[in-house]
């Protein structure tokens, strides 16, 4: 490998990472919309039986 | 019991500018790294790695440091929402910290021929820092939520604080020719641009943890208060 390829590989890393933190991150928001849909629907149905 | 504080709404609308910035900073870095500073005389361009690989390191000490401080407010205060603050800025501190050893990695392989050397003491010691802070999880998630493992946690977080210091020293009193000293007692060894390109990097990588900080602890929160809902609800 060249000096410059070490370079892209080193900052790569770096843009990988970052990539995969806000790819966790949008999981997980979309797993808490949908809970709270969940949850909206539920209070939802209390209200009606009420 | 809930977790979201009084500042939760403000750090709601912080999230996407200080994002905004994070990313503004970066890409400022980089363009300075890449266009303007000058190749180094030495290492040429795998110099390059070290305006990235250095912040890095620095913003991982930094989080574990505030991690210990969170930590010793809530010794201190009893307040449950400074265990969520430390842990998430732990977390912090152990990926920019795996991002350091892997950087730190490809910058020595590029420049000294060698991924890793176990005779280099400043490489070794800043791996057992980081052991140190990922067993941090191990500990953590073996005890039962509650304030026994918030207490626990937070000892923990404080007793790591101690390696920093030792670390970064330890790249000052080691003489080697691996790990570059490039602060010493006469300041930077480095031109100008070099310096300025450094300070912009590392103010990037700042942000951009603080940045990232916010939105996992935003994220954590609204969990912890849709769990809550969820429990009043059903």
């Amino acid at each position: 490998m060249s000096q410059g390829e070490y370079v892209a590989a080193a900052y790569g890393v770096v843009f990988v990472a970052l990539l995969v933190y806000v790819a966790i991150i949008a999981a997980k928001l979309a797993r808490l919309e949908r809970e709270t849909a969940e949850l909206a629907e539920l209070a939802r149905t209390r209200h009606a039986d009420v | 019991m809930s977790t979201s504080s009084p500042s939760s709404s403000t750090s709601k609308s912080a999230v996407p500018a200080l994002a905004a910035l994070a990313a503004a900073l970066v890409g400022i870095a980089i363009a300075f790294a890449f266009y303007v500073a000058p190749e180094d005389a030495d290492q040429g361009i795998s110099q390059r790695i070290f305006y990235f690989h250095v912040p890095i390191a620095l913003t991982a000490y930094a989080c574990f440091g505030w991690g210990a401080v969170k930590g010793l407010l809530l010794l201190w205060r009893k307040d449950e929402r400074y265990d969520l603050e430390s842990y998430v800025a732990i977390h912090q501190g152990t990926i920019f910290g795996s991002l350091t050893l892997l950087t730190g990695s490809i910058w020595a392989k590029a420049s000294g021929g060698h991924w890793w050397l176990w005779s280099e003491n400043q490489l070794v010691l800043f791996l057992v820092l980081f052991l140190f802070y990922s067993a941090y999880f191990m500990l953590r998630f073996s005890i039962e939520e509650g304030p026994r493992r918030a207490n626990i946690s937070a000892v923990y977080a404080l007793f790591g604080v101690v390696l920093i210091p030792v670390s970064f020293l330890a790249i000052r009193l080691a003489e080697n020719i691996i790990h570059p000293t490039v602060f010493t007692r006469d300041g930077p060894q480095m031109s100008g641009v070099m310096f300025l390109t450094f300070c912009i990097a590392w103010l990037a990588m700042s942000v951009l943890a603080y940045a990232l900080y916010r939105l996992e602890l935003l994220g954590k929160r609204l969990d912890s208060n849709l769990r809550e809902l969820r429990e009043l609800l059903t």
